[in-house]
């Protein structure tokens, strides 16, 4: 069936919710409002103000109450509005949530999932617009996912839900109107595993959340040139499939990563070094990495498409990586 | 007034007591390393607190959290091991002082960062709201917490939901070395503090683990019954440095002022309780001295006979295994 990301998402999470008791949905406008973005349309009237929890504006205070829930055993989903808020929130994530378990000796769990939309959508200024999976995916303790597709995100989003571990959700806001074919009746995808978006032999293209998309178009044009892009897509960052990339490589020998975030430090470089230190031998020339632009995000239009990464930059990263080998 | 009861309390505060003088020691020797914050002067806090409890609440406490464990019950053997980083500490020799948590006993940690601790305290809470069970939540930190962010933001949910949780202020008048009146506006009476969320709040002597125990138990039955949250402010007086890496008096306080403190030592205030009740006598208390000296001196036994964890446990508990 075509459903959108955002109806993906909100059946992942409404039929999870039916399953398991101890599950419940908090965060800024989740219940009465439906969400700010609409994501849990339908829930307060269907699981009730119980399991559906407005908070107050107070990011720390409620990823705290969320993560002192599931310690005692429950297994809260928190939405926080964006990812941005999320920074509010990091001393509960990364001090609590991430440590818990390993400070504790394996004594304590903290099974949750905190979701939101991170990057950029259009013009909302340097404070809404940030991509900022690199700072998760650094700590220890948390597994990250960013999936592109609503087959994806239904998938992954039920496995994050039944995962023991605290899990960063990453969507996307400019995601939520896409549609997509996803799997009818009950299923998973399982946190870990990439997937080959795209069959191609000349140059394994690797990108993630809304990224993806970008790079699909790049590669159906590049086709049309001449040019076989493989197209993969991780979408869990961390624990990231090194396998299914590292193999990709080694049939095409040529590698460029896409990212929307900061260039600096960014995941790309992560997985770049990864590649090098396990398929250095079968590249035939350096990883290119197509990335945002190390500045705050501008608000103007022209230069903030000029710090987001594109179809054209991608094809061009693409087609100078192809002719220079 | 029973007899056996004021000597149990007595026993369970000597116990922290005489821990707490035996982990200074073993810091001095370098068999703990870190940072070690006791909790001399301060025991009939946990003590007074956790004998209001019923074993299956829970508590959780800052980085000055050795009292609140043993007082929970926790076996001293376990937390001194603890603190000399070995396999057989209550949690491998990961956690380490500032981090000692027994969930079998409902201890659900130390924490370190000031504040933090508290909105997961409201967490606990809404968790036995949510399945209706009626275990309350008691959370311990110090003054230095109450200014933070967290904790305001801790307090109105604990408000806004009635949440079975109770904050123990341990107002020991100095956040490291920085006077209480230097940290918080309005500090002379940090109940007002709680007052300002629609949460009930009341002072009490944390030096007098009568008195603790006596507001504590109304408290509990009150939040237990499900009519919300409630703010204490014990008012207390830390006798030692910050931490270890502390002196006990310089710059920030006189030797005087503690000397002047130590005179409301609430192992003094207890015994001279028993005393002036003539419910015990000066034989009895030396007996419970050699006993208790027994008991920590087993767990620097146990602890330094007992192993570092294997090089692999490194990898070990950083996730759960998905089965």
């Amino acid at each position: 069936m075509m459903l959108s990301y955002r109806e993906a998402l909100n059946q992942a999470m409404r039929e999870e919710m039916r399953r398991d008791e101890r599950i419940f949905l908090i965060g800024e406008e989740v219940g009465y409002y439906q969400g700010a973005f609409k994501v849990s349309k339908g829930f307060v009237e269907e699981f009730g103000a119980r399991r559906v929890l407005d908070t107050p504006i107070t990011e720390a205070g409620f990823t705290g109450l969320a993560i002192g829930a599931a310690m005692a055993g429950l297994h809260p989903i928190v939405e926080l509005m964006t990812f941005n808020f999320g920074i509010l929130a990091l001393d509960q994530i990364v001090n609590n949530a991430a440590k818990l378990r390993y400070m504790s000796g394996g004594q304590l769990s903290t099974p949750l999932v905190i979701r939101g939309p991170g990057s950029a959508a259009h013009q909302l200024g340097a404070q809404h617009s940030q991509s900022l999976e690199a700072w998760f995916c650094h700590v220890p303790g948390l597994k990250v996912i960013a999936p592109a597709t609503p087959h994806d995100a239904k998938g992954l989003l039920k496995s994050a839900i039944r995962d023991h571990n605290p899990v960063i959700f990453i969507e996307a806001q400019l995601l939520y109107a896409t549609k997509g074919e996803v799997q009818e009746g009950e299923y998973t995808v399982p946190i870990g595993q990439a997937e080959v978006k795209r069959q191609g032999k000349d140059v394994t293209v690797v990108a993630y959340s809304k990224m993806l998309l970008l790079a699909m178009d790049a590669a159906a044009q590049l086709a049309q040139e001449g040019i076989e892009a493989e197209v993969v897509d991780p979408r869990t960052l961390k624990p990231l499939d090194l396998e299914t990339i590292v193999a990709s490589v080694k049939k095409t020998g040529k590698l460029v990563i896409v990212e929307e975030g900061w260039r600096f430090a960014g995941l790309g470089a992560q997985i770049a070094e990864s590649v090098y230190s396990r398929a250095l031998d079968y590249l035939d020339a350096p990883i290119v990495r197509v990335t945002g632009e190390d500045v705050p995000m501008p608000y103007t239009r022209p230069l903030e498409d000029a710090a987001i990464p594109d179809k054209d930059r991608i094809m061009a990263a693409v087609k100078n990586l192809v002719a220079g080998s | 007034m029973d007899r056996d009861d004021l000597f149990s309390l007595y026993r369970q505060m000597l116990l922290i007591r005489r821990f707490e003088e035996k982990s200074a020691e073993m810091y001095a020797l370098a068999k703990i390393a870190g940072f070690l914050h006791l909790y001399i002067g301060e025991e009939a806090i946990a003590v007074g607190t956790i004998a209001a409890l019923r074993a299956d609440d829970y508590a959780i406490s800052a980085y000055r959290d050795h009292g609140h464990c043993l007082a929970k019950g926790s076996d001293p053997n376990r937390v001194m091991a603890e603190l000399f980083g070995k396999a057989t500490g209550l949690c491998k020799g990961k956690g380490g002082s500032m981090h000692l948590v027994d969930a079998q006993r409902n201890f659900m940690g130390g924490y370190a960062i000031v504040g933090g601790h508290l909105p997961l305290a409201t967490g606990l809470a809404f968790a036995m709201q949510y399945q209706q069970r009626d275990q309350v939540v008691v959370c311990f930190f110090g003054e230095g917490a109450v200014p933070s962010g967290q904790a305001h933001e801790a307090f109105n949910l604990a408000a806004l939901w009635k949440l079975p949780v109770i904050f123990v202020c341990e107002n020991n008048r100095y956040g490291m070395g920085t006077p209480v009146h230097r940290a918080v506006a309005l500090y002379s009476n940090l109940t007002d503090k709680a007052r300002a969320h629609g949460i009930e709040a009341a002072q009490m002597d944390g030096m007098d683990v009568l008195a603790v125990r006596d507001m504590m138990q109304k408290v509990v039955d009150q939040v237990r019954r499900g009519q919300g949250p409630y703010f204490v402010e014990a008012i207390t007086y830390r006798f030692l440095g910050h931490s270890m890496a502390d002196p006990a008096h310089g710059h920030y306080r006189t030797k005087q002022e503690v000397e002047e403190e130590r005179k409301r030592d609430p192992l003094v205030v207890l015994k001279q309780v028993i005393l002036d009740h003539k419910l015990g006598t000066e034989t009895e208390f030396k007996r419970l001295e050699r006993e208790v000296m027994e008991v920590v001196m087993a767990s620097v036994k146990f602890a330094d006979e007992s192993p570092f964890p294997a090089p692999a446990e490194l990898y070990e508990d950083v996730s759960v295994a998905e089965s």
